[in-house]
């Protein structure tokens, strides 16, 4: 059963931040891949760039409009996503409580629906 | 069980009141889906309501329902997966969940009604939620009598159930009892749940007796948890007081004894015994055991005060809750007068809780300050959600009135 977890946490930069903290949330996440890999369960994972470097893009009005910036502005921006293979919820329960962000911001576990494997859909099992 | 020697139906009805959990507890945990172990279920009974009259009681009533239910299961999930061309979305194949003849004793298979309880109360689930699912899944009842338990409108609750339900399967709530660790952080979950639904019970008397019922059988199959065992001690005492819909309200201490439900009353004087542990009693021992004291009373015929202080005064202690807070004033106005119980209402302070209005009323009336209970008698009764006890808190102002 594949589930990702949505990382949402409030950004923050070197500046920010400190050289020194963000050196220690690399070495948090690094720990942490390790730990998700070293189990099996990680099929992906991804740290995104701040949601300022962000450009969306919409046709629901009915043209194809390109916007500067995220959908909604809110404090806790999607960070990053981590996509495991684990048996059942409390599994996936347990990897999305060692996430290192849940010190700073709140991780969503959304179970997947499908997912391609050589460009098909496959349903989640 | 006793079913064979009852009428088809009416040894199919004392399957599905006596083994329903069981069997949809069973039958959910191999596919994770309890609309669709529900929907198995309830045709397999109506099966059987149709077969039995003609064929015979079979030897086995509940293994006979647990493999039609299995098969209307399988069948569903062949179907499902026969349209859409593709798996169902579980790791649980109810194909390899074959029905040998050893397979059908419930017995021997195990109860999985703790699992099932466990999911009800999951994280995962809003806890608003859970005492129904409960009450639904476990004891088999009617989304209808459900919704009217927790005064919802029927289609609200409907939805909530099905939400619930949707939820577990599409995230893969496990049915298992985790390991001890997680057990501990979970059971308290679990009892309040359950305590939530004897809440609930306690307004709808034809009810009352589905939640004792609910909390006997945790503390069973949980064994030696004090925690359960004093829920149930304390839903069996409550239901061995419970009076007829129609009968007037009659404060707990102002009761007639012999009104009461001895055998009830002594089953869960039991339990509270079971409960009995080592270390600190938690909040649903001493809440059983405050119920205990009142209880005794049967026997002894005076309520005893200062045990009732004691403890109130432990229960502050591990569960100081505004209810407890108000009950424990109340106790020490009744022990030492009621100025020194008014003081300590006085300490919590006034806000909308029937109850605070309800003690101090008491209390005011006990002080001899009738001019000053008029009102309070007044606001408990408007804010009472029970008509008995609105009639009852207004009997009381108009004598002083005259």
């Amino acid at each position: 059963m594949r589930y990702t977890l949505l990382l949402h946490y409030p950004e923050g930069d070197a500046e920010s931040l400190g050289e020194e903290a963000l050196a220690e949330g690399q070495r948090a996440f690094a720990a942490y891949a390790d730990a998700l890999h070293s189990a099996g369960v990680l099929l992906a994972a991804e740290v995104l760039q701040p949601s300022s470097m962000t450009t969306t893009v919409t046709a629901v009005d009915g043209t194809l409009r390109v916007q500067d910036g995220p959908f909604a502005d809110t404090k806790e921006q999607l960070g990053g996503t981590f996509v495991i293979d684990v048996p059942d919820l409390d599994a996936a329960l347990h990897w999305a409580g060692q996430a290192p962000s849940v010190q700073w911001g709140v991780v969503e576990i959304r179970p997947g629906a499908t997912h391609t494997v050589d460009g098909r859909w496959v349903p989640n099992t | 069980m006793g079913a064979e020697h009852l009428s088809p139906s009416d040894a199919a009805e004392h399957v599905a009141r006596t083994s329903y959990g069981r069997l949809l507890a069973r039958l959910a945990a191999s596919t994770g889906d309890v609309a669709l172990a529900e929907d198995a279920l309830a045709g397999a009974l109506e099966e059987a309501l149709r077969r039995w009259p003609a064929r015979g009681v079979p030897d086995n009533p509940e293994g006979w329902i647990l493999t039609v239910a299995r098969n209307r299961q399988r069948d569903v999930w062949k179907s499902a997966a026969h349209r859409t061309g593709r798996p169902l979305e579980h790791a649980g194949d109810p194909r390899t969940d074959a029905a040998g003849p050893a397979d059908l004793d419930l017995e021997a298979i195990g109860d999985k009604r703790l699992e099932l309880l466990l999911v009800c109360a999951h994280p995962a689930i809003d806890p608003a939620v859970r005492s129904p699912l409960m009450l639904q899944t476990v004891l088999g009842l009617e989304a209808v009598d459900v919704a009217r338990l927790f005064a919802v409108p029927t289609a609200t609750m409907a939805q909530r159930l099905v939400r619930a339900k949707k939820r577990i399967r599409a995230n893969r709530v496990p049915f298992v009892v985790p390991d001890r660790s997680v057990l501990a952080e979970r059971l308290p979950a679990v009892l309040e749940a359950v305590y939530g639904c004897a809440a609930a019970g306690a307004r709808e008397d034809d009810l009352a007796g589905e939640a004792q019922y609910l909390a006997v059988t945790l503390a069973a199959l949980l064994e030696d948890e004090p925690e359960a065992w004093g829920l149930a001690a304390l839903t069996t005492l409550a239901l061995s007081r419970s009076r007829p819909r129609d009968a007037a309200y009659v404060p707990l201490d102002e009761q007639d004894p012999s009104t009461w439900d001895a055998d009830l009353a002594a089953e869960g004087e039991a339990y509270l015994r079971r409960a009995a542990s080592d270390g600190p009693p938690g909040r649903f021992v001493l809440e059983a055991a405050i119920s205990a004291v009142h209880a005794d009373r049967r026997r002894t015929a005076i309520t005893d005060w200062l045990a009732l202080r004691t403890l109130y005064e432990a229960l502050l202690l591990v569960s100081p809750t505004l209810g407890a807070r108000v009950a424990h004033a109340g106790v020490v106005g009744r022990l030492e007068d009621p100025a020194a119980g008014l003081a300590l209402l006085d300490g919590i302070g006034e806000s909308d809780f029937q109850p605070w209005h309800a003690v101090r009323a008491e209390l005011l009336t006990r002080a001899g300050r009738t001019q000053d209970a008029a009102p309070a008698l007044l606001r408990a009764a408007a804010l009472s959600d029970n008509p008995r006890v609105t009639t009852y808190l207004l009997g009381r102002v108009s004598p002083s009135r005259g």
